[in-house]
């Protein structure tokens, strides 16, 4: 702190702070400061207005909530106003954010994954788990809130946290933007509540993977704007001359998913106080955009972000560097460059012209080789350590992670290959391929940063127990084994039984008869995805214990020093 | 312009386009002279180990 250059807030932010001593110093505008202040107040007034005028139930939720977040975003100015909590020491890195963030993580993880567990018994149980007089519990309802929560919440919050971690690491600068990636946080935090809580009301618009109402949207649009110029601020002012290859996939996500954002959900609303809105794209264009921007939140949410995950945390759990960072810059260009053509695999046999598809398919296929280029770079970074496998369960968490991307990276090319999709589309296998995905690498590989992260930030030797860390990893694997098997036994089957014709010509099953057919896999995918909750909870336990800076009595720091265990 | 003449100009210009992005990318990625500085960019994530300082 003594050499610490301490930049204090200005005019607005002293009077807003009742802090008369930040008028003395020489003080360098806190943009940062007025933005969210002013954001702050904005939010606050228009909030008002839709709290009075709302033109629907939702809106008036909505309203509620922006102003309470607004006061509380008040409120949190006045509490920290004094002491030394909205300076900014550039000496040291900021991470008080990122513990936000592993926490905040976990625990929308754990809802994630519990909506699912409970919309897949849902489907396995209808009769017994429908509840006809709570609209708000019905599989329509939950289904958007499960895979925005394990996506955008789980898988989000972990980008945002760990983005901020390596890019402060690998560019020896503090976060820039003073408390830019404070309100990058909690305005995140915010932009979930308003879409969970929309869709319980019923209020989406329809499209897949991006359901918030245009209110929401803008939010979240604001929200990101912020973390790009959090994110780009931090490598400009960058003391490390090479941007690491992990900044690249991290800026790649950030900036495409903005794109896709605003292109996607362009749209004009019914009025400033009402939910509902019209997109600007109709039919097949609209069916287009929403693939384009489907796919690509596959690729550069689920994929491009992760792999920055991978391109730091790997090397640094090894401690080696990376197989061939020549190969990591192949992979970085050919993946971003390919992925951005293949949405229209997702609309074989539509209105959608036969050569759009043909490219989405072809792109698709030519998709494969960049996968499997960075998935090698990455398993290949053990060479040499493999015996690491053997002593540190972390580590085989990122291992099994890109075995499952490896996997899944080429189901995906095979399924988008137009005969093949005539069998798998619209049927289960297409859950099951994004659940080999979605659990096997963004899962597995985000668990492994936090059980990475956690011992890094609150300084802490180890975490509270590794033996628990083996068990979340076999309960995970087989909780997915459970899942991807049964769905593609019932994906499979359901293709076979749809596209079936007796000597007549008609359809030998009826639908309700395909469905009747599902109800065992569909017992055994719940049971998955149990297994795999568990082993979050889990995790969250070992995390929650790390943090308190326990051990575990039966596995004392000196028997579990890796220097200690030979390799055999 | 034909639906067939535009097809032929769309292939066409995209294969050359996406083949001379790869080769740039290749050339960059392979030039000697490159090397060292990869192979140092590739161990910043090892070199911070212990500095919880920016300085």
């Amino acid at each position: 702190m003594t050499e610490a250059r301490i930049i204090r807030a200005g005019f607005w932010g002293a009077c807003l702070t009742m802090e008369p001593n930040l008028l003395k110093s020489k003080a360098l505008p806190r943009f940062d400061i007025f933005f969210t202040c002013g954001l702050a107040f904005l939010v606050a007034l228009w909030a008002v207005f839709a709290v009075s005028r709302a033109e629907d139930f939702g809106m008036t939720v909505h309203g509620w909530i922006f102003l309470a977040a607004a006061i509380l975003a008040a409120l949190g100015f006045v509490f920290n106003a004094h002491g030394t909590a909205l300076q900014s020491d550039q000496s040291s890195y900021s991470d008080g954010v990122i513990r936000f963030g592993v926490i905040a993580s976990t625990f929308w993880g754990i809802v994630g994954m519990l909506v699912g567990v409970v919309i897949a018994s849902q489907l396995a149980f209808p009769d017994l788990l429908s509840f006809k007089d709570y609209g708000f519990l019905n599989f329509g309802r939950l289904r958007p809130l499960h895979t925005s929560a394990v996506i955008f919440a789980f898988g989000g919050n972990v980008l945002i946290a760990t983005s901020f971690y390596v890019v402060q690491r690998t560019c020896r600068a503090r976060l820039f933007g003073g408390m830019l990636p404070w309100f990058v946080f909690w305005g995140y935090q915010l932009f979930i509540v308003l879409a969970a809580t929309g869709y319980l009301m019923g209020v989406t618009s329809g499209q897949e993977y991006a359901e918030p109402t245009w209110h929401v949207d803008l939010w979240l649009t604001v929200v990101w704007v912020a973390y790009l110029l959090v994110f780009l601020g931090t490598l400009w002012k960058r003391k490390e001359p090479h941007i690491y290859v992990a900044n690249w996939f991290y800026l790649a996500f950030i900036v495409t998913i903005a794109m896709l954002h605003l292109v996607n959900n362009l749209a004009v609303p019914t009025s400033p106080f009402a939910t509902s809105s019209y997109p600007l794209f109709g039919g097949v264009q609209n069916a287009l955009t929403q693939w384009w921007y489907g796919h690509n939140a596959v690729g550069f949410f689920l994929t491009a972000g992760f792999l920055a995950i991978m391109y730091y945390f790997i090397p640094k759990q090894v401690n080696r560097p990376v197989y061939s960072y020549q190969l990591s810059i192949v992979h970085f260009w050919a993946l971003i460059f390919i992925y951005i053509w293949a949405g229209p695999h997702h609309l074989h046999y539509t209105a959608l012209p036969q050569w759009a598809q043909t490219l989405g398919m072809t792109f698709s296929i030519i998709l494969w080789m960049p996968s499997w280029g960075g998935m090698i770079n990455g398993l290949m970074t053990l060479s040499g350590a493999w015996d690491k496998l053997r002593t540190d369960p972390v580590l085989r968490m990122f291992v099994a992670s890109l075995a499952f991307y490896g996997m899944s990276t080429f189901e995906g090319p095979v399924m988008s290959v137009r005969a093949v999709n005539s069998l798998s589309h619209y049927t289960d296998w297409t859950i099951g391929h994004v659940h080999s995905g979605a659990l096997g690498w963004v899962g597995l590989v985000s668990f492994g940063a936090l059980y990475a992260l956690t011992p890094w930030l609150w300084k802490r030797e180890r975490l509270y127990s590794l033996k628990l860390v083996e068990m979340h990893f076999w309960l995970s694997t087989i909780g997915i084994l459970f899942y991807i098997s049964s769905m593609w036994v019932s994906g499979i089957q359901q293709g076979l039984m749809w596209r079936s014709y007796n000597e007549f010509g008609f359809l030998t099953y009826s639908f309700v008869e395909t469905v009747k057919a599902m109800h065992l896999p569909y017992i055994v995918r719940a049971i998955g995805g149990l297994l795999y909750l568990i082993g979050t909870c889990i995790m969250a336990y070992n995390l929650w214990r790390t943090i308190q800076g326990a051990v575990a009595k039966k596995e004392p720091l000196s028997i579990t020093n890796p220097n200690l265990v030979p390799a055999e | 312009m034909s639906y067939e003449q535009l097809s032929a100009f769309a292939q066409t210009s995209g294969m050359i386009y996406f083949m001379a992005i790869f080769a740039a990318v290749c050339l960059y990625v392979f030039w000697p002279s490159n090397r060292a500085k990869f192979d140092k960019a590739a161990r910043i994530p090892l070199e911070n180990e212990d500095i919880d300082h920016v300085r």
